[in-house]
């Protein structure tokens, strides 16, 4: 952080005199903070309570109006699953969101043994890959606990998206870098809630701070029997999941 | 955007099962297929070179040089694909200013620089320097001029300084091997390190992309001595051909035993990636790897080989069968690299589906840029010999 901040303050010196201009956007870095913020009072979470999501998909629709999102269906912050576990053993897994391929009719025959809906976003790992291996530093982990992307310095080398085991990034076809959930970060420092958990009708998503006491996330935390996806990879999810299925990865 | 998605639409019936929809697209195209398959040519061509001067194999003389410029012409090309494959390759300065030094892709820069400065760079001017020096008083043309600053305006011709570049050119060689093994075996750990991707996560890759990288620089620079030398009506000088086909012959044993271990490895522990890579290498990858890489690429060219050595065959014959052979080899490792690069691409991380990857002809990652990146080394090539001539000057120029 130390190097970044003098490399910053050098780079602009030198672009103030009017030397290396072409040079300077380098040196800006996205900081979408406004005044007043300090982020090392905050470390940020989200809860997900499989059994409460209804798959209406409404969380989808609002992130993608939120953070102008490609409307296609390949660019995704955040999405929902649902699965279907059959007698036989069988795991049927389809995308349910509106504008999904995946038939919206409800399941149920006598080879269906359970089914439920798992919304997927960026688990915002505490030990997260895609920082790892980002050759310039173009994203990386704010003091909040946040994995933000600096689009003004992403490379496009696409390393940090083959480095993500829950697929939760893609390269933005509007600018050419590496896009993913912020959990609303412009929202959420301003006391907001990410758009996804405001619009959710169930409150299948708690947002909230990891270590308040007193969050609506801590009482979920108490409440819960929590599980991450994948824990196997060490990537220390800070998106916890309560009922989650052992067929969800 | 537009495009994007119609291209989306067509894309997503290919898939089969579930995939995660951000995987829809394939982040690393074509052309990165072709950067790990240059960089090994330039480690493997640039090994073959050393084991004249470190390990003293005299029959290979006769392609030292040759492989050396070899080695240069693909390192020159070989980052042209990295850069066009960027979505701001206009940045891509940043990756020499602001590393960020957990990464491995980031080293990329000081490895690179590395080598083509320090070792490839030096090795041949020590090489050259003494010929540049004659080269540049027979000549009057502008070449002169050319030779003269190629030799750094150097002008010692004495034996005690033929004597100091030998000494120089050996000691970068035993630096220049750690170095090849460098530069190839941290393209593998590019691959190698990433955990998210069970096809790829694996500490053998670095020294499997090590071995393919040397079966394929022994393989190119057999097959670049074999049409030089006929185009030049020259003879092939049988025992270094034998030797570089005995050499051939190890390391596609070796390579062939890493990579049978890493399947069995795989298929052993049988973890919960071991379904879906089934079915990839069943469904995706089975002309690929079943039969250009194995079979075509190990098999048929081993056979070949133990034929040769078996039979005793006369020396026209033993050519035939050889360029068969590394041209066989060339194929199968270019496979190789499609199989780790596109082929762990090609599996959902939710171990659920399969994608299909289908290369467009035009565009900054298709088809004829592929084969444009693939043709240039052999262009910069032809150049760097015309320059460098890597055999005696034929008669009447210099000398």
């Amino acid at each position: 952080m130390e190097r970044r901040r003098f490399l910053k303050k050098s780079l602009t010196l030198l672009a103030e005199a009017g030397v290396l201009g072409g040079i300077a956007t380098a040196a800006k870095t996205a900081r979408a903070e406004p005044k007043g913020y300090d982020p090392s009072k905050h470390r940020y979470g989200m809860g997900i309570q499989i059994d409460k999501c209804i798959g209406c998909g409404k969380c989808v629709e609002a992130c993608k109006e939120e953070n102008n999102v490609p409307r296609d269906v390949a660019h995704f912050r955040t999405w929902v699953e649902r699965y279907v576990i059959e007698q036989d053993g069988g795991v049927v897994v389809e995308r349910v969101d509106p504008g999904s391929s995946g038939s919206h009719e409800p399941i149920s025959n006598e080879n269906t043994v359970r089914t439920f809906f798992v919304p997927k976003l960026c688990n915002q790992c505490d030990n997260p890959p895609c920082v790892q291996v980002c050759p310039v530093g173009a994203t990386f982990k704010t003091e909040d606990g946040v994995i933000l992307v600096d689009a003004d310095r992403c490379i496009g080398c696409r390393y940090c998206i083959q480095a993500c085991p829950y697929g939760a990034r893609y390269l933005n076809p509007l600018t050419d870098t590496a896009d993913k959930c912020t959990f609303c970060y412009h929202r959420i420092t301003k006391g907001l809630l990410p758009a996804c958990v405001e619009v959710c009708p169930t409150q299948a998503r708690i947002f909230g701070d990891i270590d308040s006491p007193a969050s609506p996330l801590a009482r979920f935390r108490r409440m819960n029997k929590l599980h991450v996806l994948k824990p196997s990879l060490n990537t220390e999810p800070k998106v916890q999941y309560s009922d989650l299925d052992g067929e969800v990865r | 955007v537009h495009t994007a998605a119609h291209a989306m639409l067509f894309l997503l019936p290919q898939t089969t099962g579930y995939i995660f929809p951000n995987e829809a697209e394939m982040p690393w195209s074509l052309l990165i297929v072709v950067y790990p398959y240059l960089t090994g040519l330039v480690a493997g061509a640039f090994i073959l070179a050393s084991l004249v001067k470190v390990f003293n194999v005299k029959e290979l003389q006769p392609v030292y040089r040759l492989s050396l410029l070899t080695a240069l012409a693909f390192l020159l090309i070989a980052p042209l694909p990295l850069l066009l494959h960027l979505g701001h390759p206009e940045r891509s300065y940043e990756i020499f200013l602001t590393p960020n030094l957990t990464s491995a892709m980031a080293m990329f820069g000081f490895v690179y620089a590395w080598y083509l400065m320090v070792v490839l760079l030096l090795e041949i001017w020590f090489t050259y320097r003494r010929e540049l020096i004659v080269w540049s008083q027979g000549e009057r043309t502008v070449m002169k001029v050319v030779y003269r600053v190629l030799s750094l305006f150097s002008v010692d011709t004495s034996e005690e300084s033929a004597a100091f570049d030998k000494k120089a050119i050996k000691v970068i060689t035993i630096v220049g091997i750690p170095s090849a093994f460098l530069l190839h075996g941290y393209v593998g750990f590019i691959f190698g390190s990433v955990k998210a991707n069970p096809w790829w996560s694996s500490v053998l890759m670095p020294i499997v992309f090590l071995f393919s990288a040397i079966v394929s620089g022994i393989a190119l620079v057999t097959f670049l001595y074999m049409v030089l030398t006929t185009l030049r009506r020259e003879r092939i000088n049988m025992a270094c051909l034998d030797k570089m086909a005995s050499f051939l012959f190890y390391s596609v044993i070796v390579d062939f035993s890493l990579e049978f271990l890493d399947f069995i490895h795989r298929l052993y522990e049988s973890e919960e990636s071991i379904k879906i890579l089934s079915e990839l290498v069943m469904n995706r990858l089975f002309i690929s790897l079943g039969v250009i890489q194995v079979l075509l690429g190990m098999f048929v060219p081993l056979g070949i080989m133990v034929l040769i050595r078996v039979l005793r065959l006369d020396e026209e014959l033993r050519k035939l069968l050889y360029f068969v052979a590394v041209i066989l080899i060339q194929l199968g490792i270019f496979a190789t690299r499609w199989n780790v690069v596109i082929g762990g691409q090609m599996f959902s991380k939710s171990f659920r589906g399969l994608m299909e990857y289908k290369a467009e002809i035009g565009g900054m990652d298709g088809f004829l840029m592929t084969l444009v990146l693939l043709v240039l080394p052999f262009i910069v090539l032809t150049v760097l010999i015309k320059v460098l001539p890597p055999w005696d000057r034929p008669e009447g120029v210099a000398r």
